[in-house]
């Protein structure tokens, strides 16, 4: 099956059905992973049991970056290729997203009050998350206040272009400013800086929410698609209606 | 096995605990969804809408 064929929503569907049990079940034995061996971790030196909160906080704030990214290809999609599934694949993915991000801010800042001895502080990578997060709810409010998908779809996909300027500053924001917030220690030029004891379980958690990630789009794409199907009927059903009363009254 | 977690073992549970809580309202709330919309078209199939393919609502 080549990609041009996943354009066609029914094989989109047929494909997602059978793929949707297999992604579901390696995304449960990873994630049973991801815990069990955040559990066997050390305490850190300095945070103490505390860095627990890593293993979870971590992968939920890749994920919100991510997700936006994959919003941004899919509004490209949009935009330039007019692919009919892309946007399906934004609007399904926003929701997600912003449940991610909800979770990063939260565990953040129940990490950031032992540690930092505060929950919030408006420095920039917190205020960038938190606005990558308003973001999210902003394009699922778009979404919900136009009627028609496809021009919703334009709008929101512009809007998601514009947005993805803040990915850039939330990923450099402990570069350029002084932040409470630490530098990177995985993704950054030279290596990770972190022990293998704590960057094992960070990544098999990481790789677990990125498949929990894919799981949930795939099966809320499916939804939408069914939403799409239902509306186009139900459009069809009312033009019937409208019809067989003209032609009554007649 | 039980883990010692010091002083902080109530910020620790709240955060695997919340992420716990959204992750499933998230699975639960597509679930929920998916069973809406395949019902929508079952009942418009019912009343005898097709689709321009021809077939049933509900058929992939």
């Amino acid at each position: 099956m080549t990609l041009i064929d996943l354009a066609n929503p029914t094989r989109f569907l047929s494909l997602t059905t059978r793929v949707l049990p297999w992604l579901a079940a390696v995304t449960a034995i990873l994630l049973a992973a991801g815990l069990y061996l955040s559990a066997l971790a050390p305490d850190d030196y300095q945070q103490g049991a505390t860095v627990k909160i890593m293993f979870i906080h971590v992968p939920n704030a890749w994920l919100s970056m991510f997700v936006w990214g994959v919003m941004s290809i899919a509004a490209l999609g949009t935009l330039v290729w007019r692919h009919p599934l892309a946007d399906v694949a934004a609007k399904a993915a926003a929701p997600i997203g912003a449940a991610f991000t909800f979770l990063a801010l939260v565990t953040g800042s129940l990490w950031g009050r032992p540690m930092w001895g505060t929950y919030w502080e408006w420095d920039a990578r917190l205020t960038s998350v938190l606005i990558l997060f308003l973001m999210y709810l902003g394009l699922i409010a778009l979404w919900r206040a136009v009627d028609d998908p496809s021009r919703a779809a334009r709008a929101a996909a512009v809007l998601t272009l514009v947005g993805a300027i803040n990915l850039p500053i939330i990923k450099f924001s402990v570069d350029w400013w002084n932040t409470l917030h630490q530098g990177a220690s995985v993704i950054r030029m030279g290596g990770p800086t972190m022990d293998r004891s704590f960057l094992i379980p960070l990544l098999v958690m990481a790789v677990a929410f990125s498949l929990l990630f894919i799981t949930l789009h795939l099966a809320a794409m499916r939804n939408e698609i069914l939403r799409r199907r239902v509306r186009s009927l139900q459009m069809m059903q009312a033009s019937r209606v409208t019809l067989a009363g003209e032609a009554s009254a007649a | 096995m039980t883990m010692a977690l010091g002083p902080y073992t109530s910020f620790i549970t709240t955060s695997y605990a919340l992420v716990a809580i959204v992750v499933l309202l998230l699975i639960v709330w597509i679930a929920m969804d998916y069973r809406t919309q395949q019902a929508r078209l079952r009942d418009l199939e019912a009343s005898g809408i097709t689709r321009r393919s021809g077939r049933g609502a509900t058929e992939i």
